[in-house]
């Protein structure tokens, strides 16, 4: 951390003892621009899919469903013992009989708008919300003893597909984003590489006149670290305009809409351009003494 | 301060110089002469350990050079100035800064200031401080490298044919330069092949001649 400190405090004459090498300078520049862009990207995808996921395991987590038998003469008996049991157990706040409507409402994707939900057998539903100390074994235990033919969807089934599918994206996410920091290093090391490389005879002078190889390395970190943390602050900054740009809903119902930061999470593209700077930083400072190792 | 105790040196597989003894006393002043080719340059790059000794120990200060690692041998060198013959500078940098140079390495560019507006006028290249290498003639870079090579106050001078690429009268005032650091108390070892230079600076500096050739390095004749 003192190196960092020292290397943004700075030592112009340092910087000054390797000549600039154009070529180099811009393309480290243009790909930390890129890797920054992508970066933002990948992380507002990422999130923005932790926090839908989130959602929706939170709601189906506080609500389950009661499917009563399609029975026409023991219906109403039914539905009655089956509000009283839930009336009656710890964890339920309420417990709420869908209306012929709804229910048709819920079928009308599969079946169309005509379906006479009357005329035919279709168990009745009832939605319930719970929280804390609800109990879906205890509960189903009651609705056998008292409501037979009763069925309780505690959204399980659910549940852990889409919390595992969420986990996977978010996973992919954090993945990209590694990959995006190991790409810059690589770039920044073959970029510092190059420019060890291409200032032989530089290096020879400052050596013949007492320069100790950390010093020459810092001319070339100071150099990387600064134009990796200047692109990766562009690419950022493009990166949030695309983000801000895109379509904006309502974040629960879809990935497509609602991409982008909340609240804490802008702090993220800000983080962007100090790492890619500390990964230039390490990255250019390793191949550094390496090279002037290797250089006799 | 540097000693040369046995020393062998050879370019693809052939000694250029074998059990070569050389030792420079502080406040000595040796010259260094002998045919083209003979290895006045390599024996100088010895002795500022630019060249390890394939046989023999090279000692710097006291310490076995051999056993300098890279930051070790780079302090030694901050007490070794040197006069490279084609002079090193970093073309991208103007005289000041290249004079400037081992301060500015050795984390020392605050002693920049005074010590090398001092040294501008000394070697009367003050109006050149902001020139690029490339714009100065042969006797302004020469006179730009020894400013370089005293600017850190090394104990040691090493000149390889610092009047190689001037006229008589700037190579009496090079030399000059040099004798007055000597009396200062510095080492001081140059290689020549102009033996006329050295005979003229018979009546001011109590030199020793040193004549490599062969392979061998002996004394020529008498103190100057």
């Amino acid at each position: 951390m003192k190196a960092l400190l020292e290397l943004i405090v700075g030592d112009p004459q340092a910087d000054r003892a390797v000549p600039p090498t154009g070529q180099t300078a811009r393309l480290t520049v243009f790909v930390a621009v890129v890797m920054a862009f992508l970066a933002v990207i990948a992380l507002s995808v990422s999130l923005t899919t932790g926090r839908l996921a989130a959602i929706w395991a939170d709601e189906l987590a506080q609500s389950a469903t009661l499917r009563l038998p399609a029975n026409a003469e023991t219906a109403d008996a039914l539905l009655e013992a089956a509000v009283d049991v839930l009336q009656t157990t710890p964890g339920v706040a309420s417990a709420r009989v869908l209306s012929p409507d709804e229910q048709q409402a819920l079928l009308e994707p599969w079946f169309g708008p005509d379906l006479p939900v009357d005329a035919l057998p279709i168990p009745q539903l009832v939605e319930i919300v719970t929280e804390d100390g609800y109990e879906a074994e205890g509960l189903r235990a009651r609705l056998s003893a008292q409501v037979p033919g009763a069925v309780l969807d505690d959204h399980t089934a659910w549940r852990a597909p889409l919390l595992q599918a969420a986990s996977r994206v978010r996973l992919i996410g954090w993945s990209t984003i590694l990959l995006i920091g190991a790409t810059v290093a690589a770039m920044i090391t073959l970029a510092a590489q190059a420019s060890l490389a291409a200032n032989a005879q530089v290096i020879r002078v400052l050596r013949l006149v007492g320069a100790r190889d950390v010093y020459i390395a810092r001319a070339f970190v100071r150099r990387h670290t600064i134009r990796a943390g200047v692109g990766a602050a562009a690419g950022a900054i493009l990166g949030v305009i695309a983000v801000i740009l895109m379509p904006e809903g309502d974040g629960q119902t879809s990935i497509l809409l609602g991409v982008g930061f909340e609240g804490a999470e802008w702090l993220w593209p800000v983080l962007i351009p100090p790492l890619s700077a500390i990964v230039a930083f390490f990255a250019t400072r390793a191949a550094a003494l390496r090279t002037l190792r290797s250089m006799t | 301060m540097i000693e040369l105790d046995k020393v062998s040196y050879g370019y693809n597989g052939a000694n250029l110089f074998s059990q070569l003894s050389l030792t420079l006393a502080p406040g000595s002043f040796r010259f260094l002469t002998g045919p083209s080719g003979a290895g006045k340059t390599t024996l100088l790059r010895l002795c500022y350990a630019d060249l390890r000794a394939t046989a023999g120990k090279v000692r710097l200060f006291g310490q076995d050079a051999a056993a300098l690692d890279r930051d070790a041998v780079a302090l030694a060198r901050r007490r070794i100035g040197v006069v490279h013959q084609d002079c090193q500078f970093l073309d991208h940098l103007t005289m000041a800064e290249n004079i400037a140079l081992p301060l500015t390495v050795s984390d020392r560019v605050a002693e920049a200031g005074a010590n090398l507006q001092e040294l501008l006028n000394w070697v009367g290249l003050a109006p050149q401080a902001g020139q690029l290498p490339p714009e100065l003639s042969g006797g302004e870079r020469q006179r730009a490298a020894l400013a370089r090579a005293v600017i850190i106050s090394p104990e040691i001078i090493i000149a390889d044919e610092p009047t190689g690429n001037v006229d008589w009268e700037m190579s009496q005032r090079l030399l000059h330069l040099l004798i007055e650091l000597n009396k200062m108390g510095k080492t001081i070892l140059i290689a020549t092949h102009d033996l006329a230079m050295i005979r003229s600076m018979k009546s001011e500096v109590s030199a020793r001649v040193l004549r490599l050739k062969d392979g061998q390095l002996q004394q020529a004749g008498a103190d100057l």
